[in-house]
């Protein structure tokens, strides 16, 4: 193959990627989408195999290891994964893109022959800037998304971690990665200086995810999938491939684009989310300690109200996931379907772990997505709606970020909930949300509280519907 | 309202396609340089590529529908996979094929490679299968599974 049919293969993948994400635009197309993505990866690796044939059998057997052991891991896990899990199975996909961009550009930095890029300890300067910027953000992108994963998944606290001076340890640090990559890039290419470069990345991936709190995990996920990205493009210039750069772009892109819808949902500035220190899952600051007086009610109340209702309004939250509510959610839907009622779903950009973490979860319910609606598309249908059952939810329907401001939430957007003629707020306990914040809502007139694990109080509403 | 987004959207694909070819003629080294009349060093051209790139992705994660935005992340994930072309050129590297590479070089390069075309293997067929799965799950009203 000439070098220039090479280039254009690679090119043929890059707009095949271009594709797949342009078939996002809606689930109708996206099936299709997925499918460009897979050629253009499919057409990228036979290139790569046809230009650089393996040699000998000893080679080619490694190589089909590596992919076997690998593809089935991948092909096993996505299999298995519970759609609630998605979240931490995102994260730690972005730490394996970390990872192995970290060890390309080791095996760049060992053997520059085969990459084209000159010989051992005497690499171009260019290259090397790629290089190190590519290996920096990987290593990165690696620790972080690995603190993110164990924080997503539970295996570590929610709660933000904050140490002492880390504005100082973090700038420190920042500065000592910048300075090593000049070092490194004088060195032509000095392999202490690149190893010292990776631990020093990975030391401050991780310190600069320790302090950010739970709820703002969908800004941290967001974040992490664009440095994955930025961190392809940088090893993408050390190897010359264009397809390699596309996608670079792509992914850094997208990735920042979700982290500005996420700030934006929040009403925080990305600035804010990354010093870190919000949304521990700890108790807000104590209200005076008065307690206002609540209505509690059972399922059978919550079935009636619902039964009797023309229109029900259901705004889905993080404990829907956490208490795998979906399935029941839907058969709710589907019970009041049947004695006429109008059923629709609103979510909020924020809901969940990660971005469009609720959409997936109904989906796999089988929740029709017609049925499920964005914030800006349903908020004005709420002072119509006769019931609203929120379910695993609060922050996200928190009045006080509209109307209180020295609320810390206030200037978020939120779904009108309270402007509903009856509200069902179902949650395990009265408890503030994941922001720490006492809600307003909960005290309303208007207001049901449904005390009781989601998945259980639906089971038993629906079951109390049948009646 | 519906109406306007329509619009907004065809803008959208429009702009996206626009700067799809502009990537493309900018990425024949041949077109241009023949205008300049001189030679571009090739990373010039790659920077090219990498902007527009930026660009395209911009429009087009704009036009993702919010209800995608997990899919998103899952097959973004599986395309940045793509840097296993670099782990096949490392696991490739063959002791004396190339100029001063000694033995220990190639044993490096080779484990850095095998290491990093397992993580990108787990990451393609990973995030490729998990997004087609939540794509299958994606219905209409009265689709029928």
């Amino acid at each position: 193959m000439t070098p220039n049919l090479v280039a254009l293969l690679y090119l043929v993948s890059g707009v095949l990627f271009i594709l797949a994400l342009r078939g996002l635009s809606s689930p109708a197309t996206s099936r299709q989408g997925n499918y460009f993505g897979m050629t253009g990866m499919a057409i990228a690796m036979v290139t790569t195999l046809a230009v650089a044939a393996p040699q000998s059998v000893w080679t080619w057997l490694l190589l089909l290891g590596g992919l076997g052991v690998g593809g089935s891991i991948g092909a096993v896990t996505a299999r298995r994964i519970a759609m609630t899990a998605m979240p931490e199975l995102v994260a730690a996909f972005h730490s394996l893109v970390g990872l192995a961009a970290v060890f390309v550009a080791a095996a760049a930095l060992y053997a520059p022959d085969s990459f084209g890029i000159g010989t051992r300890g005497a690499i171009g300067a260019a290259s090397l800037i790629e290089m190190s910027l590519g290996v920096a953000i990987g290593a990165i992108t690696f620790t972080g998304s690995v603190i993110a994963f164990a924080k997503l998944s539970g295996r570590m606290s929610g709660k933000p971690i904050i140490l002492p001076a880390r504005h100082a340890i973090n700038l420190g640090l920042f500065v000592a990665i910048v300075y090593l990559i000049y070092l490194f890039c004088q060195s032509g290419g000095d392999a202490t200086l690149f190893w010292a470069i990776t631990l020093l990345s990975m030391l401050f991936g991780v310190l600069i995810i320790i302090p950010i709190g739970g709820a703002d995990m969908p800004v941290v996920v967001s974040m992490l999938n664009s440095y994955s990205g930025w961190a392809a493009a940088g090893i993408g210039f050390t190897l010359s491939n264009i397809a390699l750069i596309i996608t670079g772009a792509l992914v850094g892109s997208s990735g920042a684009i979700l982290s500005y819808i996420m700030c934006k949902g929040m009403n925080r500035s990305f600035i804010s989310v990354i010093l870190g220190g919000f949304g521990g899952e700890t108790a807000g600051p104590a209200a005076g300690g008065e307690q206002k007086p609540v209505k509690l009610g059972s399922a059978e109340d919550a079935a009636y109200v619902m039964k009797n209702a023309s229109k029900v309004i259901i705004v889905p939250g993080y404990g829907m996931a956490v208490a795998q509510a979906q399935h029941a959610l839907r058969e709710m839907g589907d019970a009041l379907k049947k004695e006429g009622v109008e059923v629709k779903y609103a979510i909020h950009p924020v809901a969940g772990r990660m971005p469009g973490h609720m959409n997936v979860l109904l989906a796999e319910a089988n929740v029709p997505y017609d049925e499920v609606f964005e914030l800006e598309d349903i908020n004005s249908e709420f002072p119509q709606a006769d019931v609203v059952y929120v379910i695993g939810a609060n922050d996200v329907v928190n009045p006080a970020a509209e109307n209180d401001k020295t609320s810390p939430i206030y200037g978020m957007p939120v779904l009108q909930a309270w402007k509903a003629g009856t509200v069902l707020f179902n949650k395990r306990s009265l408890a503030s949300g994941y922001a720490g914040i006492d809600n307003p809502l909960f005290y309303n007139d208007n207001t049901v509280m449904v005390l009781g694990d989601a998945k259980k109080m639906t089971e038993e509403i629906v079951k109390a519907l049948a009646h | 309202m519906h109406g306007r987004k329509q619009s907004t959207f065809g803008r959208l694909t429009a702009l996206a396609a626009g700067a799809v070819t502009l990537t493309t003629a900018l990425a024949s080294p041949a077109l241009a340089a023949g205008g300049i009349g001189g030679t571009i060093d090739p990373i010039v051209y790659e920077l090219m590529v990498f902007v527009m790139a930026i660009f395209v992705g911009y429009y087009v994660v704009w036009a993702v529908t919010p209800a995608l935005h997990t899919p998103l992340m899952s097959v973004t994930n599986a395309i940045s996979s793509v840097i296993v072309v670099g782990a096949l050129l490392a696991v490739a590297v063959e002791h004396g094929a190339v100029s001063g590479l000694t033995g220990g070089d190639t044993v490096a390069s080779k484990t850095f490679g095998v290491l990093a075309l397992i993580m990108a293997a787990v990451n393609i067929f990973g995030g490729f299968l998990v997004t087609q799965r939540m794509l299958a799950m994606y219905k209409k009203k009265g689709d029928k599974r």
